[in-house]
């Protein structure tokens, strides 16, 4: 079973945001890279990179298929996880720890709020599955 | 909900994570596609396959009745049980579907794809009325392959002795009735193994003594990425009805001379005329996955489609096949509206675990 931390704020589209000082971590849930299998290659945002919220600034390539990453929120990307380059098996392994994607600096972090919770976002996912 | 095979709660009881596959509930991964895939090519692996439509031809003419309905020659064959893997065409030379058909005599059996089912019964069925052959679908019947450098040895010593004496009588390519199994040293992954036809009510047994000895069950989706590797076509995505075996990379498998079978004088003026695209390897050695439907350039001309793409295990890059209507030095193939420079090579990719594909000459 797929795991849903409370801590967490996610995307319809399955991103998760999390505040971690002034910096919005991203990456994507357990559920979806249960669904997606494999995790193969990672393409991620350049540094520095103005994005808005509902950008697609990432794309995540597993056995199966090529998926759109969207930036909950808008600002500046100011970091990056580089050890995705050798290791895409991280998002698999780690989908909430070292599996992350990319920092954001938000223009306003208190948009995190708007976020669906774990358990809109659990919801969510299991109606897809029906 | 989809068909069954009698391994279903099997796949369950493993973990499988299951797919609708043409009509069937089917096991895609049983946790890591990757690990399954490797494991194949390193030790042994074990997939079900029963999805797949098992049939014996029944008839005094039935070495006839295949000289005329497939592309391949049935009288070449050289050993009794010898497996023949055809394209099966119709009139203007496309591709129905592709076959394996064990040269074993009245009746013959072959194997076609779950997807054209039935399609092909009522092509060979009707095909088979001037040679008053008959069409006899065994439903009763489950298919397991078990592939990999250690699988030969493995399942020899799981089975009886009659089994196991059998299993060391096969040449490659080759298969044999051993009472109610039979037993073929063909397979879809470019590895040693063995695709074993059984009755469904023996499927389950077999399938926990190879699991008991440590085989591991293999998926839909790695059976895949290794017949890719193994530069093997999948019906559907590389070949269908509208296009010949000449433009699918089959030419080995078409056999013209002095010949008469279904599609033939198509292919003879398509020969003549020259075909129109050919079915090639492509790599890609940056980052990436190439995939399905990506369009093809040669020197900045669109020039065709990846027809299958994934991203290799074995190699830890991106391989496809692609239709195209011309090769260059300067290929280069379009992701996300980029161009990705890719080089033209020679299938397979990956024979026996190793890389085995070179540059295409005249690229």
């Amino acid at each position: 079973m797929a795991e849903f931390p409370s801590e967490l704020r996610y995307l319809e589209t399955h991103e998760w945001a999390r505040l971690d000082d002034d910096l919005i971590v991203v990456g994507i849930s357990d559920h979806a890279q249960e669904a997606l299998g494999d995790v193969v290659y990672v393409e991620l945002p350049e540094i520095d990179s103005a994005v808005l919220a509902g950008d697609e600034v990432a794309v995540v390539e597993s056995v199966k298929a090529a998926s759109d990453i969207y930036a909950p929120l808008s600002g500046r990307v100011v970091a990056v996880n580089e050890a995705l380059e050798d290791s895409p098996e991280l998002v698999n392994e780690m989908p909430y720890g070292d599996g992350w994607f990319f920092k954001i600096k938000p223009e306003d972090p208190s948009a995190l709020e708007s976020l669906l919770s774990a358990d809109d976002y659990k919801t969510i996912c299991e109606n897809e599955e029906h | 909900m989809g068909k069954h095979t009698p391994l279903y709660e099997k796949h369950l009881a493993a973990g499988a994570k299951l797919v609708d596959f043409g009509g069937w509930d089917m096991p895609i991964h049983y946790g890591s596609q990757i690990e399954e895939h490797h494991i194949v090519r390193q030790d042994a692996g074990v997939f079900d396959v029963s999805h797949m439509t098992v049939v014996e031809i029944h008839g005094d003419r039935g070495e006839d009745y295949l000289e005329n309905l497939l592309a391949n020659d049935i009288r070449r064959v050289r050993r009794p049980g010898q497996a023949v893997y055809s394209a099966m065409l119709n009139e203007q030379g496309g591709v129905l579907d592709d076959l394996i058909v064990y040269a074993t005599g009245d009746p013959y059996l072959a194997v076609v794809n779950c997807a054209t089912r039935e399609k092909d019964l009522d092509w060979m069925s009707r095909q088979a009325q001037p040679f008053g052959c008959r069409i006899v679908e065994r439903e009763d019947l489950a298919i397991l392959a078990v592939q990999g450098p250690t699988a030969i040895a493995r399942v020899s010593r799981l089975v009886t002795a009659e089994h196991a004496e059998t299993i060391a009588s096969l040449k490659v390519f080759q298969g044999s009735w051993c009472q109610d199994w039979f037993i073929a040293r063909t397979g879809y992954t470019g590895e040693q193994g063995l695709e074993i036809i059984l009755p469904g009510v023996d499927a389950a047994d077999f399938w926990d003594a190879l699991l008991a000895d440590g085989i591991h069950p293999v998926g839909l989706g790695a059976r895949d990425t290794l017949r890719l590797e193994a530069g093997m076509n999948l019906y559907g995505s590389d070949m269908d009805e509208s296009v010949s075996p000449l433009e699918s990379n089959m030419e080995s498998t078409v056999f013209l001379e002095g010949r008469h079978f279904i599609g033939a004088e198509a292919l003879r003026s398509q020969q003549a005329s020259g075909p129109g695209a050919m079915l090639v390897g492509l790599v890609m050695t940056s980052r990436g996955v190439l995939r399905a439907h990506y369009p093809v350039f040669a020197d900045g001309e669109a020039v065709g489609e990846i027809t299958s793409g994934a991203f290799s295990p074995t190699l830890q890059h991106a391989i496809a096949l692609a239709r195209v209507s011309r090769l260059s030095s300067d290929m280069a193939v379009e992701i996300r509206g980029k161009m990705h420079p890719v080089t033209c090579v020679t299938t397979p990719f990956v024979r026996n675990g190793q890389p085995v594909f070179k540059p295409r000459s005249g690229t």
